[in-house]
């Protein structure tokens, strides 16, 4: 049995509203996907210059994994969602 | 990641043309290659309610989203929150990622180390990633003819081709354990091996779409 559950006053996430702990997407590093296509989607997904998207790629390529943007969770679920939609490889995560 | 050689005979690969299009010459071998692996991608990563509405754009409003009251009869289904409850109710709405490792590359989990966040982003958007990359596979059907011959592109259907060239190099790279090492295994596979014409076929698609990636830049 259960029952329904109570109306609760759900308090506000205070992560999603403080600027300062942001989340964040991350990609990670894969055998596939061309460098050249890489830098290319992180040009055209977030409007990055082909130096600035050249060096998260090649941040992906050598450490395995670069944070490529940040703020609120859902704008990070939006990023990771176009991103998969590239073929990309990326996650959503909780800046500590 | 991984990049492509320069290799420049026989196949010459997109190059740009004015108002940002791209054009590529296919031989009817290389159009029939094309087109049977984006239709197998979008094989795979279609669902088998959306086989039989072809071009059907998914539920308005999306999972949750609003239904607004109907003033006549219409498509029982659409954007009906009851039609994605019964999704839930029998397990039909995705939860986990896919078993088949090439669909779960092409449709990867969000979160790493939270499945629940990762079964809700996936509820809420799988479905249209998989419509997106379906209608990618269709666009290159519709651009490519079946004899081949000059493929001329608009730089929109050009960034389509883009991530359907992708899809299938992702999908052939899970069934083929490609690694970072790829162009050292190319060189040394045993013409016999079985595997050899596909790592041929993921070599070129490799560099047809290094090449349609620096004809768009």
């Amino acid at each position: 049995m259960s029952v329904a559950p109570a109306e609760v006053e759900r308090p506000v996430a205070a992560e999603e509203v403080v600027p300062d702990t942001p989340w964040v997407t991350i990609v990670w590093n894969d055998p596939v996907n061309l460098m050249s296509y890489v830098t290319y989607v992180f040009q055209q997904v977030f409007g990055y210059s082909r130096r600035k998207a050249e060096k998260l790629m090649l941040d992906v390529h050598h450490k395995g994994k670069a944070v490529v943007s940040s703020g609120t969770r859902e704008s990070m679920e939006r990023d990771v969602a176009v991103l998969h939609g590239y073929g990309l490889w990326a996650t959503v995560s909780h800046d500590k | 990641m991984s990049s492509a050689e320069e290799t420049g005979d026989v196949v010459q690969g997109f190059r740009r043309v004015r108002r940002g299009g791209v054009t590529a010459r296919f031989d009817q071998t290389q159009a029939g290659i094309i087109r049977a692996l984006v239709s197998q991608v979008a094989e795979l990563v279609g669902e088998p309610g959306e086989a039989a509405a072809p071009g059907d754009p998914g539920r308005p409003g999306g999972p949750g989203g609003p239904a607004g009251p109907h003033g006549g009869p219409g498509p029982a289904d659409e954007g009906n929150p009851l039609a994605d409850l019964a999704d839930l109710l029998d397990g039909s709405a995705p939860e986990g990622p896919p078993a088949d490792p090439a669909l779960a590359r092409l449709l990867p989990d969000a979160y790493r180390d939270d499945t629940e966040a990762a079964g809700e982003f996936r509820r809420f958007t799988e479905q249209e990633l998989r419509s997106g990359k379906v209608a990618a596979a269709r666009t290159v059907l519709a651009t490519l003819p079946e004899a081949g011959g000059k493929v001329e592109l608009s730089a929109e259907d050009a960034q389509v081709w883009l991530r359907a060239l992708n899809d299938v190099r992702l999908t052939l790279g899970i069934r083929l354990s490609i690694t970072e090492d790829f162009a050292e295994r190319v060189a040394d596979l045993d013409p016999a091996d079985p595997r050899s014409a596909y790592l041929w076929i993921y070599d070129w698609l490799t560099f047809l779409q290094e090449t349609l990636v620096r004809a768009l830049w």
